[in-house]
C-alpha cells in the first residue's frame, strides 16, 4: 500500500468504517510508515481537541437573554 | 458499505419526537426544553459560518423561531436537530449575504484550494500539546485556525466532527452529495492538522521542566 492510498482511507479508519481485512491493511502500511503514523495521530489529535475545547463560548447571562427573547416571542405566537 | 453510526438504533424514538409533538400539542414549555438544549451548539454553528457574534446571536434567535413557526412542516423522517441545523445554516448564509451585500454567498465559497490536500508538514506533536497554552491561548488558536479554512470546508467539519452529524445528515443539511462531504471532510480535517503542527510541534531538546503530570 501507498501513502496515497493510506491517505484515500484515512478518514473511514478514523471514523471507525474499515473493513477488517482494509485495517488489517492499514496497520501493515503503519508498521513500516512514520509519516503516516504521524498523520494519523496527529489528525485524530486534531479533531478531538475542537471536539473537547469550546471555542465559541455562549456566557450563561446572554444565553438566558437570548433564551428569555425566544421564549418571549414563541409565547405570543412568533 | 458499512457505516458505524454513534446513534441508538433506528427502531428507538428519539426523545426529541414527544417533545416536538407536545409542542404542537401547544405546549410552550416542551419548546423551551429543545431550546436549552441545542441552543450552544447552534451558536456554534452560527459563530463558526458567519464569523461574527452579533450575527450568531441574530441568527440563534431567528432559527428558534423559525423552526417554532414552521414546526408544522417538520417531518419525523429526520432528527429535529437535524433540521434545526439545516435552518440555522441557511439563516447564516442570509446573514453573509446581507452583510456583502450583492455578493453570492455559498457553502462552495473557496472550495477550489489544492492546500492541505497531502499531507506535508510531518512533524509529530508533543504529547499533550494543549497543556503548554492558557484556556484562553488555546481557544484562540483554535479560532485562529480554523478561521483560515475556505468556508464549504469549515462547515462540513464543524457539523460532521464537532456537532456529530452523520455525513449523510451532514450531506442532507448542506444540499450536498456524500462524496462531496466526504472529499471535504478530508481535506478540512488535513488543513486544520497542518496549520495546528505550528503551533502543537515537537521540540527538539525543550523537554520542559514542571509541565509533567
Amino acid at each position: 500500500m501507498t501513502c496515497t492510498e493510506f491517505l484515500a482511507q484515512l478518514d473511514d479508519l478514523i471514523d471507525d468504517a474499515v473493513t477488517s481485512k482494509m485495517r488489517a491493511d492499514l496497520q501493515e502500511h503503519l508498521r513500516g510508515c512514520e509519516h503516516c503514523e504521524v498523520t494519523l495521530s496527529t489528525t485524530r489529535k486534531t479533531i478531538q481537541i475542537y471536539r473537547s475545547n469550546e471555542i465559541y463560548d455562549l456566557p450563561s447571562d446572554l444565553r438566558e437573554r437570548l433564551h428569555a427573547a425566544i421564549m418571549a416571542r414563541c409565547k405570543k405566537g412568533c | 458499505m458499512a457505516t458505524i453510526q454513534p446513534i441508538a438504533g433506528e427502531n428507538e424514538q428519539h426523545p426529541d419526537v414527544a417533545l416536538v409533538e407536545r409542542v404542537r400539542g401547544g405546549d410552550v414549555a416542551a419548546y423551551d426544553t429543545l431550546v436549552r438544549k441545542y441552543e450552544r451548539q447552534i451558536f456554534r454553528i452560527a459563530q463558526h459560518i458567519t464569523q461574527n457574534r452579533e450575527d450568531a446571536e441574530d441568527v440563534m434567535q431567528d432559527a428558534f423561531l423559525k423552526a417554532y413557526e414552521k414546526l408544522e412542516q417538520f417531518q419525523g423522517n429526520s432528527k429535529f436537530y437535524t433540521w434545526l441545523v439545516r435552518i440555522a445554516v441557511n439563516e447564516s448564509l442570509m446573514r453573509l449575504r446581507k452583510r456583502r451585500t450583492g455578493r453570492m454567498v455559498s457553502i462552495d465559497e473557496d472550495v477550489e484550494t489544492e492546500e492541505g490536500s497531502v499531507p506535508r508538514d510531518l512533524a509529530d506533536w508533543a504529547p499533550d500539546p494543549e497543556q503548554n497554552y492558557t484556556q484562553s491561548e488555546l481557544a484562540e488558536i483554535l479560532r485562529k485556525t480554523i478561521q483560515g479554512l475556505p468556508q464549504g470546508f469549515r462547515v462540513v467539519f464543524v457539523l460532521r466532527d464537532v456537532e456529530g452529524l452523520s455525513t449523510e445528515e451532514t450531506a442532507e443539511t448542506l444540499g450536498l452529495s456524500v462524496p462531496a462531504v466526504k472529499s471535504r471532510l478530508l481535506r478540512a480535517r488535513l488543513q486544520l492538522r497542518e496549520r495546528l503542527t505550528r503551533y502543537f510541534r515537537q521540540k527538539k531538546g525543550s523537554k520542559e521542566t514542571g509541565v509533567e503530570k
